[in-house]
């Protein structure tokens, strides 16, 4: 075998692992969905959603959890949405090339490679021990929203970038002020760059568990939380406490509450890249 | 009119600077909370001694314990995903039609969206019994599922980023190197993956990262018994799934147990902090050289 | 030492010797469509061996799609689709059977703005020898080294061969990555705008080597600017929307032509 032959050999060779490797990743996801929904759809209905939890497997439900969720998702985009927003705007358009601005940035770049269970450390630290916030849904959503925030300011900040300075330009031209120019020009046509960044980092912070366990995310509550002060569950949470016990009819009602949360995230991340593609293409 | 827009300004450099703020509280915290619990146990027992039993009654605070855990289901996980993910990166790069290649890059993304709790259930219900049939000896919680498992999660950060970053790399280098009768293979090896490299490297640095912070797969999948050892077919402890494990429980405020998470926190802080300040250094470097 | 990377090649035991010394290619009604969009519309030529032709045409005409035909550039294009014969040294290179790295080998290619990879000076002369397998050090020093002296850069580089190629001056850059075609020892060098990125001094730094180069080399250049065809080839073409109008000597191209076309676009009046 001549020297072409060869690299031609392991050029294909090459080429037929990576096709593999590719179909490989994309095995394991099928086959991690398929188990999940092998084991889990039995328990998914009305009665599972709707059910407090309970020693009792079979009679276990996530309403607790489910609605937990939702509302720290609630607290959490009405604090981390303006101040991401805000900051972003900052760090684009009036942080001039300044020593601190640097500063800023590669702070948010620290802060996005920080392991999620150190903000739990932050969160208890400071809410619920120096705040006296206790294990509250206030703690938790505080500390959610620390987590997320790089996440909104890089978006923010690049779809900020791709607002053409023409636009810009032209609302100076006309006597419009800085902060109306933003208003009026910038935030309208960068909505679309900023909502799908915004629905990502909360597809990702529904799915958080490590920082709520140490802000106090409680394993059994049955009640809902009626005020921010109140201890709460979540979706995450429930999954975790009930894989972590031994009988079977938990391993179940794991994989129903999995299925849910997966359908949210899934549906989240659709929507998230279908922002995108509509709004790269409405910029082009 | 002025007042205003000088207003507006400063309530949005107030957003900015909540960022440092966060830094600094997580700093304080961690610091705060760990010279407390230094002044009970001695920085040379917590660096040297080889046994973590702080909810025991007989209580050592060897932090290398934790830390083996941690590196060890860190390792399986690159082992799985730096292969894999970087064969990926050059076959949608190099290989595959651009159609496939468009499809094929966010299917594979959805891997790190799942949340990391559902990984946890993958690994403890599905891969460890899949696991056991092949190897009996293979105890119910261990780190090879927790580390094959994270390793799963993490290949789309290598594949993707580092796909991003060989897609970077202008065309007529590939041009040239096609032109002078390289196979794609070697125009990957020779010319791609070395003009990449800053790239590549920084994104297999954001998964180890990943991978050392990782907290609810070991936590399900490798139990809560912190050994100084390498054994992937024992349980094991991380650092984050030992925080999981107090914070679960009721330590008092105060208590040393409750101190403990905060130190072994700062150990985290400190490992991940370094690995990012080696990426950012690294893509500094690389953006001086293109400029 | 010389035969060395002949004998690796199964290109001389396809081919007949007289045919390879013949560096000629013949093109017989090409058509080349990207998906829909006709990019060629049925062209024939024939490239005679030693001779500098250029391509001249405005943008779109398809010119560079020709070029890159005969060293099957295209073949990366997504919906690249091709018709015809092209013979390069006697031998279709569009049959199944060909290995598209072997041809690539005999015929060189010098791109528009210079690509020389980021690595040393040496490495990116060594380059095409390496990726054949050639271990020999004293071969492959040797190769480089008369190589650049055929570039005309051996004297300003041969105290810095290990320096990056990125170092170097954009004219010095563009001579590197003829060196690294020269290493090879093609038969044919193909060279897509070569200058269109250089200052006039490194460009008629090179004009002048191809000028050098035609005694050993058959050399196609695509160009945009007709003194440059006028002054280096010996054969022009002119294409217009896929459609080779017009294909003579140079020297008639430009003082007789044939099509009224040919003239509009030799004389400034469209393009």
């Amino acid at each position: 075998m001549n020297n072409l032959q060869k690299n031609k050999l392991i050029d294909t060779t090459f080429k037929t692992v990576g096709l593999l490797f590719t179909l490989l990743g994309i095995l394991i996801l099928i086959i991690l969905l398929y188990n999940i929904i092998r084991v889990g759809y039995t328990r998914i209905n009305w009665e599972f959603l709707t059910s407090l939890p309970s020693r009792k497997p079979e009679r276990a439900g996530i309403y607790t959890a489910i609605i937990g969720t939702l509302d720290l998702m609630l607290l959490t985009i009405i604090f981390a949405i303006p101040v991401g927003i805000g900051a972003g705007l900052y760090l684009e358009e009036y942080a001039k090339k300044s020593r601190l601005s640097t500063l800023l940035e590669i702070n948010i770049a620290n802060l996005a490679g920080v392991p999620s269970i150190i903000y739990g450390l932050l969160g208890l630290g400071i809410f619920v021990r120096f705040f006296g916030f206790g294990g509250s849904i206030l703690s938790g959503a505080l500390t959610l929203s620390l987590l997320i925030l790089p996440i909104i300011i890089v978006a923010t900040r690049e779809a900020i970038k791709a607002v053409p300075p023409s636009l810009k330009e032209a609302s100076f031209a006309l006597g419009a002020s800085k902060w109306q120019t933003l208003q009026k020009v910038v935030l309208p046509s960068s909505f679309g760059g900023i909502l799908t960044g915004v629905i990502l980092s909360l597809s990702r912070a529904i799915g958080e568990t490590a920082p709520l366990i140490v802000v106090g995310a409680m394993a059994y509550v049955p009640f809902v939380p009626h005020s921010l002060f109140d201890t709460f569950s979540i979706l995450p949470m429930q999954i975790f406490t009930w894989t972590t016990r031994p009988q079977e009819g938990f391993a179940i009602a794991a994989a129903a509450a999995i299925i849910i949360i997966l359908v949210i995230t899934f549906v989240m991340n659709g929507v998230a890249v279908y922002l995108r593609n509509k709004w790269q293409n409405k910029l082009s | 009119m002025k007042l205003k827009e000088k207003i507006i300004e400063i309530l949005l450099k107030f957003c900015a600077s909540i960022t440092i703020f966060t830094t600094i509280g997580i700093i304080a915290v961690l610091l705060f909370e760990s010279i407390a619990f230094f002044k009970n146990v001695s920085i040379v027992e917590f660096f040297t001694d080889t046994q973590w039993t702080p909810l025991f009654s007989e209580k050592h605070f060897g932090i290398l314990s934790l830390v083996s855990g941690t590196f060890l289901t860190a390792a399986i996980a690159i082992i799985v995903a730096l292969p894999i993910g970087l064969t990926i990166a050059i076959y949608l790069n190099m290989y595959a039609p651009k159609s496939f290649r468009k499809t094929l890059k966010p299917i594979l993304e959805i891997l790190a969206a799942i949340p990391t709790v559902v990984y946890g259930f993958f690994a403890l219900t599905i891969v460890t019994p899949f696991l056991q049939n092949i190897y009996p000896d293979l105890e119910t919680f261990n780190s090879l599922s927790a580390g094959l498992v994270m390793g799963i999660m993490i290949i789309p950060f290598i594949s993707s980023l580092s796909e991003d970053a060989l897609y970077a790399v202008p065309k007529s280098l590939k041009e040239a190197s096609f032109g002078m009768g390289s196979t794609r293979f070697q125009t990957a090896i020779k010319v791609m993956v070395p003009a990449a490299s800053s790239g590549i490297i920084v994104s297999v640095i954001l998964a180890i990262s990943r991978a050392i912070g990782e907290t609810m797969i070991v936590a399900i999948a490798a139990g809560q018994q912190a050994q100084f050892s390498l054994d992937p077919t024992i349980p094991t402890q991380t650092i984050t799934s030992y925080i999981v494990q107090v914070s679960m429980g009721d330590a008092p405020q105060g208590s040393i147990e409750y101190k403990t998470i905060f130190a072994a926190g700062l150990t985290l802080f400190l490992f991940t902090f370094l690995l990012n300040t080696i990426s950012f250094w690294i893509k500094k470097k690389y953006q001086e050289k293109y400029e | 030492m010389e035969t060395t990377i002949e004998q690796t090649l199964p290109m001389d035991k396809i081919v007949d010797k007289s045919l390879k010394k013949t560096h000629t290619i013949e093109v017989n009604d090409a058509k080349v469509w990207y998906g829909d969009f006709m990019a060629i519309k049925g062209i024939d030529m024939v490239i005679k061996p030693n001779t500098v032709t250029s391509f001249i045409g405005p943008s779109g005409c398809g010119k560079s799609t020709f070029l890159r035909l005969f060293n099957r550039m295209n073949d990366y294009v997504d919906g690249f689709k091709m018709e015809g014969k092209i013979k390069v040294n006697g031998r279709n290179i569009y049959k199944d059977k060909v290995h598209v790295e072997e041809l690539r080998k005999e015929i060189g290619m010098v791109f528009q703005k210079p690509n020389p990879f980021p690595k040393s000076i040496f490495e990116n002369v060594a380059y095409g020898l390496k990726i054949q397998g050639i271990k020999d050090k004293k071969l492959i020093n040797d190769r480089v080294e008369k190589a650049l002296k055929q570039a005309d850069l051996w004297e300003d580089v041969k105290d810095n061969l290990k320096k990056s190629a990125l170092t170097l001056s954009g004219g010095q850059q563009q001579r590197l990555c003829i060196a690294r075609t020269l290493a090879v020892e093609p038969s044919i060098i193909l060279m897509d705008e070569p200058t269109s990125a250089l200052d006039p001094i490194s460009t008629s730094k090179i004009e002048d080597l191809i000028f050098e180069l035609k005694e050993k080399y058959t050399i196609i250049i695509v160009t945009h600017n007709m003194q440059q065809a006028s002054r280096i080839s010996d054969y022009t073409a002119f294409f217009y929307l896929g459609n080779l109008i017009e294909f003579d000597k140079t020297k008639n191209i430009f003082t007789n032509p044939q099509k009224q076309q040919t003239e509009n676009y030799i004389t400034g009046r469209f393009g």
